[in-house]
């Protein structure tokens, strides 16, 4: 009797040490993944910081406390910076310029781009799939590659120093149309069998049924198609030749050009032109982490 | 309301495949009909050709007069009933009624009369301003019905619409669809796969298989004289044990029907329906009892009156039971009819009893045949006529 009373007491000991191994171990895992996302989001978040506190810091300091911790302490506050970039350059009409171009490039290319996506997932077309596989195959393709021959076509028309030649080469977009694609051929096709049946258009169906539902797709491509248009600069370089219609980044460049160089003026000029993308974002994240989630794309 | 008639109908898609297959078929005026059969037999195909929604690869199609082949859905004027309902998401209830209302450019003061009018007939006047996400299974039919009915069309086109609800729901919405249409006399073309429904809802049920209609007639004479032995097997449920066998007349003038190795005599009045039944004494046929047919035998039933059996399970329902038994002969399943392979067990006799505390599962029973219910089919699946 004893015997097995001994017995029972060494299982009950043999078995309760792996649960206390498992459950530290699994804090420990818990510390380590938290230590480690803490550690990628302060390497993120760091620049922003940097040039935020920078935008408020007399100019001397700038660089002066670059390499220091101290560059992420405010210090004393001054809007200096700030009033300096208003007097230096002509802001206004820059940030005009980048939010006119990339809002014209959004809408329209919104409108494009999701009739082009419709009429692959749900018209039936002669060569159909093959143009789907160009535009699929067009993704892969880097702007700068094609940045040259688009640079004399626009000369060879006359759109240099124009608004039309920022806005109009990027309306029609292959990843956009990729985008729309994925969501409409997912969609149930009873909705426009339904809007058919009760004596709708195909245009009507479209827009009254099939945009309204797709809000999450249209929000993505939006915001991808504004973070990436709002920081062009290559392009815009390239076909512009004076303030009359340059945006934001190329702007931003001639500050570095320019002497005497400023640091702190470039930090507040760095904030004031990356707000505008916060504020999109912040604005549209729910439609944006919707569309991310059911059109299947990532970043 | 109007007519609609098939008139040698195809439909070939581009792959070569035929979904239909000369479909001739002629809908009154104001008819309930049901479209059924297993899945792909061409039902859905044929609804949706009605409707538009599907191009006509030969013969006529008419609504009414009108020949409609190339008409869009619009101006055929039907109204239809999907499967998952197709209300549009982003819109209130009443948003959807008036959509289709819209389409046909009335009037904001008409559009608002009608959508009325159908919300009270449908019970839907309390919903009128939610979403459909906030409507249940059974509201979201009310509402797709709505959709329908508001614009008064001279067909109404429904797909399997109770195929998304629950047992109890859907019977209670396939009372309101029948009295509705009752009431309102339209023209009503009905695609189901649940036999139950085909027969509760039509006035006439279309039975089709593999593209080809089968049989069209009213749910009592598809019961009663199926045209093959793929309606027989089809309709009914538990479904017709249909056999191979041999019909024979002995030395003293009696009729005997093999059954394996057992034989029942056949009362010659029983069977006097098959007016050309001599022709086929002594030669392979096929024979069909339903599990109706069967019933507990007497204590000393006469001679060749009963079937010899062993029950394999049971199903107990309260007011009566399933039986399944080991049956003395193979049977033969529709889906064999139809030229698909069944995977189902083919030895086993199928019989609706009286409930009988007596019957339990390994055990042997002996099972009277009123042959009068008995269904004789030629080996090429035909009916005897």
């Amino acid at each position: 009797m004893q015997d097995s009373n001994i017995q029972l007491n060494r299982t009950d000991h043999s078995q309760s040490e792996p649960v206390i191994i498992r459950q530290r171990r699994k804090w420990l895992g818990a510390i380590a993944s938290y230590l480690l996302l803490t550690v990628l989001a302060l390497l993120f978040v760091a620049p922003i910081v940097f040039m935020i506190i920078g935008s408020l810091k007399p100019d001397s300091l700038v660089l002066t406390e670059a390499g220091t911790f101290k560059a992420f302490l405010p210090g004393q506050i001054s809007f200096q910076n700030y009033r300096d970039v208003f007097e230096r350059v002509d802001f206004a009409r820059f940030f005009f310029n980048s939010l006119f171009i990339t809002s014209m490039i959004v809408l329209a290319g919104l409108l494009v781009n999701s009739l082009a996506g419709y009429a692959f997932a749900r018209l039936r077309w002669r060569g159909r799939s093959g143009v789907l596989l160009l535009v699929i195959a067009l993704m892969i393709i880097p702007f700068e590659a094609i940045a040259v021959p688009l640079f004399f076509q626009v000369t060879l028309l006359g759109w240099r120093n124009t608004y039309i030649a920022q806005i109009l080469p990027f309306v029609a977009n292959a990843f956009s149309i990729y985008l729309f694609y994925t969501f409409f051929i997912d969609l149930p096709k009873e909705l426009e069998e339904a809007a058919r049946v009760d004596g709708a258009s195909t245009l009507r169906t479209f827009f009254e049924i099939i945009v309204p539902v797709a809000k999450p797709v249209f929000a993505t491509v939006a915001i991808l198609t504004f973070l990436t248009q709002w920081g062009s600069f290559l392009w815009p370089l390239m076909v512009t030749l004076d303030e009359q219609v340059r945006p934001l980044p190329v702007a931003i460049s001639s500050f570095q050009t320019l002497p005497p160089i400023q640091w702190g003026d470039i930090m507040s000029f760095g904030v004031m032109m990356v707000a505008p993308i916060l504020i999109v974002f912040l604005l549209f994240q729910k439609w944006f982490v919707e569309g991310v989630a059911s059109t299947g794309t990532k970043g | 309301m109007a007519s609609v008639s098939f008139q040698d109908v195809y439909k070939v898609y581009p792959n070569g495949y035929s979904a239909i297959k000369k479909l001739c078929l002629d809908i009154q005026d104001g008819e309930f009909l049901v479209f059924v059969g297993p899945s792909g037999c061409g039902k859905s195909t044929a609804l949706r050709m009605l409707a538009g929604l599907e191009d006509i690869s030969a013969g006529k199609l008419l609504i009414g007069d009108r020949v409609v082949n190339d008409q869009t859905p619009q101006e055929r004027n039907i109204a239809m009933v999907f499967q998952n309902y197709a209300l549009y998401p982003h819109m209130t209830v009443r948003q959807n009624l008036e959509f289709p209302l819209r389409m046909i450019k009335l009037s904001p003061k008409q559009r608002q009369a009608r959508i009325a009018e159908a919300a009270e007939k449908l019970g839907l006047a309390q919903l009128l301003d939610r979403k459909p996400k906030q409507l249940s299974g059974g509201q979201r039919q009310r509402v797709a019905m709505g959709r329908a009915i508001v614009r008064d069309p001279a067909v109404f086109l429904m797909d399997e619409p109770l195929s998304n609800l629950d047992a109890k729901m859907r019977s209670q919405i396939r009372t309101e669809i029948a009295e509705l249409q009752d009431r309102m006399g339209t023209t009503t073309v009905y695609v189901t796969h649940d036999q139950v429904e085909a027969m509760t809802m039509g006035d006439r049920v279309a039975v089709m298989r593999g593209g080809e209609l089968q049989q069209l007639a009213t749910p009592q004479d598809l019961y009663d004289s199926p045209a093959n032995v793929f309606v027989a097997g089809f309709i009914g449920s538990p479904a017709m044990n249909i056999f191979p066998t041999q019909l024979r007349k002995t030395a003293l003038g009696l009729l005997m029907l093999d059954v394996g190795d057992q034989r029942l005599a056949i009362d010659p009045a029983a069977i006097s329906r098959y007016s050309t039944l001599a022709n086929y004494l002594d030669q392979p046929l096929l024979a069909g009892l339903r599990p109706e047919a069967f019933s507990v035998a007497d204590a000393n039933p006469p001679p060749d009156s009963c079937l010899q059996v062993e029950v394999k399970a049971l199903e107990a329902l309260g007011h009566e039971m399933i039986i399944y038994a080991q049956a003395p002969v193979g049977m033969i399943q529709a889906e064999e009819a139809a030229g698909a392979e069944s995977d189902l067990n083919t030895s086993t006799l199928v019989a609706r009893l009286a409930a009988n505390r007596n019957i339990h599962a390994h055990t042997p029973l002996a099972l009277a045949v009123d042959v009068s219910k008995l269904y004789l089919f030629t080996t090429d699946y035909q009916a005897i006529g």
